[in-house]
């Protein structure tokens, strides 16, 4: 079985399902993208995924245990951590004091993650005490990303982590992304930069209309002329 | 001369006594609602409350003042608090989050706040009456008169002990205050669960913790603000009423949901109304020889005569809402 394994998702806000039969698989150690047009339920997945909406149908499984519907705090002490698209730090807290918020659930020292997290997103040390508020969205970004890595999960979810950025901040991101893959974070994320996501993703999931379309490694995907047609743009 | 130390006497002490009973409840409204996200009507029968408590525990130790050199009710002080700050966890758990976690809309909760309000006015004027009564039971109130050291000045600041203590004790739990929310760790979730909930939540920050932490806190400068305000003029069981007016106006005034706002919003509401009920007569009165002839100065001049004090938090309060709704310190709109 894989680390994360989910199968057959229905869920939906309300009433109505916007998954109408999700599955996805990820090994550990693996970048997963979730791609596909506006409305196929990308964001949807992720949310469903962290307990934020309430799994109707299907299972998600990580690391061998049931997580279908555990709330958002339980994940985050199992090893799981989320960066939404929007809203993504707590704009009148330092910069300092978003990352302790990250380490919440911690009791130990969390000083050697932050230096760890400055060490990663240098930008950060100088902004350490500036209202992250105050920084620009790529900063900002770098902020949401560090906050969620103080747990240091094994599992982290990113939803559009380039929504809104500038082409610079973008590949910066995605090499952001990469790099904390390398050291040994499994990630799973939404992007609507499909082309430049799949290049770096191990597992691409191609959705439309809350169902999946296509699956594969994210060469093969990039190479399938069929994908490249509908989802990619030409 | 005299002049201008009837003016410290009638503004400067009355504003900082009213300014600091005012910041210590507005701290508390904006703090629920920036947490909570629902204006807490009953804020003011905490205040009440908590002040018959300190007034039932003077009445049980009435020595206890002695011993220190303090009012009995001051001294008391922390067991109010404490009894206060518990049971507005206890309304909480009993009024206010059976509708939260059915996902009732904030008016819901308001609503259900404006019934706590009569709920626990009913049960003081059940077991307390209505009557007026001092927080002074077996002793007197001190009051310091402070003899200036110039020519002219013949008359004296007073000042009493309890406007004293009121004071002093804003400065603590402003100070107190800012410390915690700066430097602890549930302050700092107390602050980014005002900032962002959702993100707070799936940051795992224990919501409950907070939610509680915000009612210890609220509770606690709610039953210290009535007790203060009782000692330096005495315990009625409809100072709610009068009071939730200029503490709304002060928490709005600062931005709500910005505790430093709502500090300097108690202040500028506390000292409006002193200002505005001011006789300016006096502090014309040197001039009278220049003005002979021109304009009489009449014996009274204020902006607002005394009984309709309660009309300047009123006016504040419209005046923000209609130029600057986020206030001072740019909060949340309601």
């Amino acid at each position: 079985m894989s680390f994360l394994e989910v199968r057959d998702l229905h869920a939906g806000y309300g009433g109505t399902d916007i998954l109408k039969g999700v599955s996805l698989s990820l090994e550990e150690g693996e970048i997963g993208v979730i791609a596909g047009p506006n409305g196929a339920g990308k964001s949807t997945t992720l949310k469903a995924v962290f307990g934020l909406l309430h799994v109707r149908a299907g299972s998600i499984v990580l690391d061998g245990g049931d997580i279908t519907n555990r709330r958002p705090q339980d994940l985050v002490r199992a090893g799981m951590s989320f960066v939404p698209q929007e809203k993504n730090v707590f704009p009148s807290l330092t910069v300092l004091e978003n990352l302790e918020m990250g380490a919440f659930v911690r009791d130990d020292d969390c000083a050697p993650m932050i230096e760890r997290i400055f060490e990663f997103f240098p930008p950060l040390r100088e902004k350490a005490h500036q209202p992250a508020g105050e920084l620009s969205g790529g900063q900002r970004q770098m902020v949401a990303m560090g906050r969620a890595l103080m747990t240091e999960p094994r599992l982290l979810l990113l939803d559009e982590p380039t929504a809104g950025l500038s082409p610079k901040y973008m590949s910066e991101i995605f090499e952001h992304v990469t790099a904390i893959n390398r050291s040994g974070v499994t990630v799973l994320m939404v992007e609507q930069n499909a082309r430049q996501a799949l290049a770096i993703a191990h597992r691409g999931f191609i959705l439309a209309s809350g169902r999946n379309r296509h699956t594969g490694s994210g060469a093969e995907l990039l190479a399938d002329p069929e994908v490249a047609r509908s989802f990619l743009g030409g | 001369m005299n002049e201008i130390v009837f003016f410290v006497n009638k503004v400067v002490v009355a504003g900082l006594v009213t300014g600091s009973v005012y910041a210590m409840g507005a701290v508390g409204v904006t703090l629920v609602f920036a947490i909570l996200r629902f204006a807490h009507f009953a804020h003011g029968d905490l205040m009440t409350l908590g002040a018959f408590i300190a007034f039932v525990l003077t009445a049980a130790f009435p020595h206890a003042g002695a011993a220190v050199g303090l009012p009995t009710a001051f001294v008391m002080l922390p067991a109010a608090m404490a009894l206060t700050a518990l049971l507005a966890i206890w309304i909480d758990g009993r009024f206010y989050r059976p509708l939260r976690e059915r996902g009732a809309k904030p008016v819901v909760l308001v609503m259900a706040s404006v019934g706590v309000t009569l709920m626990i006015q009913g049960l003081l004027r059940l077991f307390a009456g209505t009557g007026t009564r001092s927080l002074f039971i077996d002793e007197r109130k001190d009051i310091f008169r402070l003899e200036l050291p110039f020519e002219l000045a013949r008359r004296k600041i007073v000042i009493t002990e309890p406007q004293v203590l009121v004071i002093l004790f804003a400065i603590a739990a402003a100070l107190g205050l800012h410390w915690f929310l700066t430097r602890t760790r549930t302050g700092k979730a107390m602050r980014a669960m005002s900032d962002n909930p959702d993100l707070a939540r799936l940051s795992g920050i224990d919501t409950r913790h907070v939610v509680r932490t915000t009612w210890i806190i609220a509770g606690g400068l709610a039953a210290a603000a009535g007790t203060l305000l009782s000692l330096d003029v005495a315990l009625k069981p409809d100072m709610s009423f009068n009071i939730l007016l200029p503490i709304f106006a002060a928490a709005i005034v600062g931005g709500v949901g910005q505790p430093y706002g709502a500090i300097a919003g108690g202040f500028l509401v506390g000292f409006a109304e002193v200002l505005s009920v001011f006789n300016w007569a006096i502090l014309l009165r040197p001039l009278r020889p220049y003005l002979e002839g021109i304009v009489d100065l009449p014996a009274r001049l204020a902006f607002v005569p005394t009984e309709y004090k309660l009309t300047v938090p009123f006016v504040i309060l419209v005046a923000v809402l209609v130029w600057r709704p986020t206030g001072i310190f740019r909060g949340k709109v309601i």
